[in-house]
């Protein structure tokens, strides 16, 4: 599997895109989509909610267990992917694109986030 | 245990496959090899082909060997038919549940007994040491077999298209010796999916031949490798229970409310009887808690030991859950207060980490095919 290049990555297995007027977007990797089987739940944070990063804002619920999600990011929640909501499947079928989780108006990074090719390594041999 | 898991005859292919793997009772087994959604849908609609190699048989042969079995298990063994096999269980003194079993039999004087791969040496033992008195040999048959199933509506057709033998004799809960595909099998019309379908018990040497044999014959009619998730969701959706989820040695038959697998009107003693004897009757009179199914209204997912709870109060607990892709909500089997047992009772909720998500009582299955 390859994670795109333009995006950085939190050791939770989170994915972060480049931030435009200071929203960014964050999903899970697909690793971590294929480590948890197929989502049959999303529970997202809420427009409005402070995330903080490396903290947990909700959760993911696969056939054989249920896995905190947490936020890459320390941030304002401005959008929830609400197509995930109702079809969670889209994490497991495109966990880059439209099953994206939630939108976050950055208001501070962690220096800790890995580039593609230093995810790549956290996750080779898995 | 820090030893190395146990590896099938079929291991280097599920990697071939890109099966996701995770330890069963220590061996290395699939869980899935793409979307387990997909192969549980698979199964119940066409076909899956799944290796259940993991599962321990046990061979008692010799003149007493029906009268050995009579003794150490509850059901009526002497009933059994050559060619035929009995769903059973194998229970402490106490009247516990030490395993779930099927018994094959497969001649006159000889048995096959398959225990789940967790309690197999459990069984052997017990087996082993209940057997000593009687004429017979007890023999640990574990790696003399790997098990391939072939589970779902398109597998009499696949199975048909390798094999000689006459399957439509071979009745569900039957098995007879034949040849598939041109390995010697013992080919059984079990399964563990709610499904019709076949258990195809083979030489290890043989495992991997036999495994692309079915395969390239179920390519035109939709068959897939299905992994030990989806075999879990389908035997969910079944109604049938799992050895440490809905049985455990703390429960006897009649508390799982399959009371219907001890015979006691067999002849001789057999182990556990007086204790289950008491239990018969604590079942009919007053049962303290009933195996009762729960489905969801909402979409959170109820899992083993997550408290069942009405007006406040604790009433019972999930033993399994997940979500059903047949009925497109979570599922669960939960023991509750024989109070709160009854199908449509209201009121009756799962605590999922701290809130109380409403679930609807239902009687068991939650799925039975038609035929």
């Amino acid at each position: 599997m390859s994670n795109p290049q333009q995006l950085r990555y939190s050791k939770e297995h989170e994915w972060l895109s480049t931030a435009e007027d200071g929203v960014a977007t964050v999903g899970i990797t697909e690793f971590a989509a294929t480590a948890l089987g197929d989502v049959v739940y999303a529970q997202l944070p809420e427009v409005g909610d402070t995330v903080t990063a490396g903290e947990t804002c909700g959760e993911l619920e696969s056939t054989k267990s249920v896995s905190d999600l947490y936020s890459p990011v320390t941030g304002e929640v401005v959008e929830a992917n609400q197509d995930v909501v109702d079809d969670p499947a889209l994490v497991n079928t495109a966990p880059f694109e439209g099953g994206w989780l939630f939108k976050v108006r950055v208001a501070e990074e962690p220096a800790d986030l890995l580039s593609a090719d230093e995810y790549a390594k956290l996750t080779a041999g898995n | 245990m820090s030893t190395a898991p146990r590896l099938t005859a079929l291991d280097t292919l599920h990697r071939s496959l890109g099966a996701t793997m995770t330890d069963f009772a220590g061996w290395d087994m699939p869980l899935r090899y793409a979307s387990e959604r997909d192969e549980h849908n698979a199964v119940r609609t066409k076909a899956g082909l799944f290796d259940l190699s993991h599962m321990g048989e046990i061979t008692l042969t010799g003149p007493e060997a029906v009268k050995a079995l009579d003794y150490a298990l509850v059901g009526n063994i002497s009933t059994v038919g050559v060619g035929r096999a009995r769903y059973t269980h194998i229970c402490q003194e106490d009247g516990g549940i030490v395993d779930d079993l099927i018994v094959y039999r497969l001649g006159e004087t000889e048995f096959m007994v398959v225990a789940n791969a967790s309690n197999a040496q459990v069984v052997l033992d017990a087996l082993t040491e209940r057997a000593a008195g009687f004429d017979t040999v007890v023999r640990d048959d574990r790696d003399a077999y790997a098990l391939l199933a072939v589970q779902g509506p398109e597998s009499p057709g696949i199975l048909a298209s390798l094999t000689d033998a006459d399957l439509d004799g071979l009745k569900y809960y039957a098995g007879l010796p034949g040849t598939v595909a041109g390995v010697p099998a013992l080919i059984a019309r079990t399964g563990y999916t709610g499904e019709d379908g076949f258990e195809l018990f083979v030489s290890p040497e043989h495992a991997v031949e036999l495994w692309q044999a079915l395969t390239k014959a179920g390519e035109g009619v939709g068959l897939v490798p299905a992994g030990l998730s989806c075999r879990d969701t389908l035997r969910l959706e079944a109604g049938m229970p799992l050895y440490g989820h809905e049985l455990t040695t703390s429960l006897t038959p009649f508390d799982a409310g399959l009371g219907r697998v001890v015979k006691f009107e067999k002849e001789g003693d057999f182990v556990g009887r007086a204790a289950l004897e008491a239990a018969a009757e604590r079942a009919a009179g007053n049962p303290p808690r009933k195996l009762v199914g729960l489905i969801a209204e909402g979409r959170r997912v109820p899992r083993a030991g997550f408290p069942v709870v009405a007006g406040g109060e604790v009433i019972g607990e999930v033993t399994s859950g997940a979500p059903s892709p047949t009925l497109g909500k979570p599922i669960a089997m939960a023991y509750v207060d024989a109070a709160h047992a009854a199908p449509g009772t209201s009121g009756v909720g799962v605590d999922i980490r701290g809130t109380h998500e409403p679930y609807e009582v239902v009687a068991l299955p939650f799925y039975k095919r038609q035929k």
